[in-house]
């Protein structure tokens, strides 16, 4: 299979099939608990320079807690998979926590328009990009769960897209039509927030799943937050609603309320007007960078974890009203 | 006559594109509106699926993300970016809706960067996200865009998603799927659509208090028309009052 065309843009992760499995092979299969905290899990598991992926899509079932952990231990130089990453990229952008990207769609926060700070990180050159689409991105996932270097598709072709990216063109040796081979992904560390797990690390996901069975595959380390652990009986009970099963799992964080600000399916709805702040605030930074400043300090540095966060914009009383919200019980709106 | 704005004649205008017992890829804002109006008014049978997974809800309102719980409410079923994209890849979607925030005369988006050099952009945009994918896949692609020279320009700052490519038989030998590719693009000014030939964008039909020289002077390339134009309704008051107290209430979108 000749190449007939590739992408201009630079691989960062190596899609070497044989030494991905040298890694998972070293992988354990052992039945450990591995709850623990947040903090505990972000120093054991991420590090400097290494390449990350989260779960979730937009701002719905992000790792939120973990993001801000991340960003409060001043992670640096990472690698990071932009695959519709709205809220959580924004808190990455807060820290600088990442200098290169392959992107697929970062910056906007959907139908609420862009994040400023998100976008005056990207336009700093401080980042250096890799640019793909969201569902090449997925593929890219998906070989790696296959344990292959590179999964075909047919899109792309044609278009700037395939330009910028590291993809590449081959002619279908049984048919004669193009195709584009996407390298698969391996990240060294993947974080995904779910809905409920058990000590080993066995999880359910509610709602869309994403790519989130492929990156919690795919991934050297994976680290699940979730919002609340259940016995391992009870996933046996069920086996067909385990989308993660414990071996690709290193760490069990159980983090009520984990996603938030961002949507849980099931389970509370984004806070509007908690994300408008942020944007407000970042636009105002562009012209005072001390109110950010002030205002990521509040939010993220000076909070202990998750709760203090939550703490600080409404408690309990908000996550009752976006549990009410999201199941749109009582007239909430 | 009754008053409305330019989002809403689109989103009207847009939901009467979609029949009954389709299926269409749609992305947040605008183009999920029109799908939601579609289906409450003229196609109950209308599958409306979203990228991150959700296939076939029976939305209760406006989602604010394309991932989010709304885009699985009563929905047939909830998996992932994979599952929906090679749905769209075997030949299942009809439809995609899409906006941009350029488009050329053969129906290239830019949703990337504005600017002559992509390491230097004048304004680096979020990128493809589902974009190139939907439109590599589903049979018909359709923009709604409101009609100016910025966003209607000669040729994009950069292809983000593939229309017609450079026109002609250019998009049929890339090996993109066959018998795919733009279809309608609906503005606040008109309807337009691509001569079979050339792949050229054209104007086929005029909404309501637009000539078609309107159309043209708000356009940054030379448009074709059709022998006959027709002319396109203004929104019905039915059109109106779902769209603005069931489905965007609000004003997420149809305020902007």
């Amino acid at each position: 299979m000749d190449v007939i065309a590739q992408g201009v843009g630079e691989l960062f992760m190596d899609p070497d099939a044989d030494k991905a499995r040298a890694a998972f092979r070293q992988k354990s299969r052992k039945w450990d608990n591995k709850v623990m905290s947040v903090k505990e899990a972000v120093e054991r598991f991420v590090h400097d320079g290494e390449y990350l992926a989260f779960g979730g899509f937009g701002c719905n079932r992000i790792p939120a807690a973990a993001a801000h952990e991340i960003v409060r231990q001043g992670k640096k130089n990472m690698g990071f998979a932009g695959n519709t990453s709205t809220i959580d990229f924004e808190i990455l952008c807060a820290g600088e926590v990442f200098n290169r990207c392959d992107l697929a769609y970062v910056i906007a926060l959907e139908a609420r328009g862009l994040s400023p700070m998100a976008r005056r990180y990207m336009e700093s050159g401080k980042v250096k990009i890799c640019e793909w689409t969201n569902y090449s991105l997925a593929v890219r996932f998906k070989a790696a769960s296959a344990g292959v270097s590179f999964y075909p598709a047919r899109d792309m072709m044609g278009t700037d897209s395939f330009k910028y990216s590291a993809a590449k063109m081959i002619e279908c040796p049984y048919t004669g039509t193009n195709y584009v081979l996407l390298p698969a992904l391996y990240p060294d560390i993947a974080v995904i927030h779910v809905h409920e797990a058990d000590i080993y690390g066995n999880c359910r996901i509610r709602g869309i799943t994403m790519s989130d069975y492929d990156i919690a595959r795919a991934s050297k380390r994976v680290i699940i937050t979730c919002e609340r652990l259940i016995s391992t009986e009870e996933i046996r009970n069920d086996p067909n609603s385990t989308i993660i099963p414990f071996w690709c799992v290193d760490a069990v964080c159980e983090v009520p309320y984990g996603s938030y600000p961002g949507n849980m399916c099931g389970e509370y709805y984004s806070d509007e007007l908690h994300i408008k702040e942020w944007l407000k605030v970042e636009k105002e930074g562009g012209k005072n960078p001390e109110v950010l400043k002030k205002f990521l300090d509040e939010q993220i540095f000076s909070c202990q974890d998750h709760f203090e966060y939550i703490q600080k914009n409404g408690g309990m009383a908000k996550m009752q009203a976006l549990r009410q919200k999201e199941l749109l019980l009582n007239g909430a709106k | 006559m009754t008053d409305y704005n330019m989002m809403e004649m689109m989103i009207c205008s847009a939901s009467r594109e979609l029949e009954d017992g389709s299926t269409v890829g749609v992305g947040t804002g605008a183009p999920c509106a029109a799908a939601m109006l579609a289906q409450k008014l003229y196609s109950p049978n209308l599958i409306i699926i979203f990228e991150a997974g959700g296939s076939s809800p029976i939305i209760p309102e406006m989602p604010i993300s394309v991932g989010d719980s709304r885009t699985t409410w009563k929905a047939i079923s909830a998996s992932g970016m994979c599952e929906v994209m090679e749905m769209g890849c075997r030949g299942q979607i009809d439809y995609t809706f899409l906006g941009g925030a350029e488009i050329d005369m053969y129906g290239n988006l830019n949703s990337t960067m504005v600017g002559t050099d992509y390491y230097h952009p004048k304004v680096r945009l979020p990128g493809s996200g589902g974009a190139n994918d939907f439109a590599s896949f589903c049979w018909k692609m359709m923009v709604m865009t409101p009609q100016t020279t910025k966003r209607f320009v000669e040729k994009v700052s950069y292809c983000t998603t593939p229309g017609w490519l450079s026109g002609g038989d250019s998009r049929a030998k890339t090996g993109l799927p066959k018998g795919v590719g733009p279809y309608k693009i609906l503005t606040n000014m008109a309807i337009l659509d691509f001569e079979p030939e050339s792949k050229r964008m054209r104007v086929i039909a005029l909404n309501h208090g637009y000539s078609f020289r309107d159309v043209q002077d708000n356009c940054g390339f030379e448009l074709l028309q059709a022998k006959k134009l027709t002319e396109n309704h203004p929104p019905t008051k039915e059109e109106l009052r779902i769209l603005r107290e069931e489905i965007d209430p609000f004003r997420y979108v149809i305020g902007r």
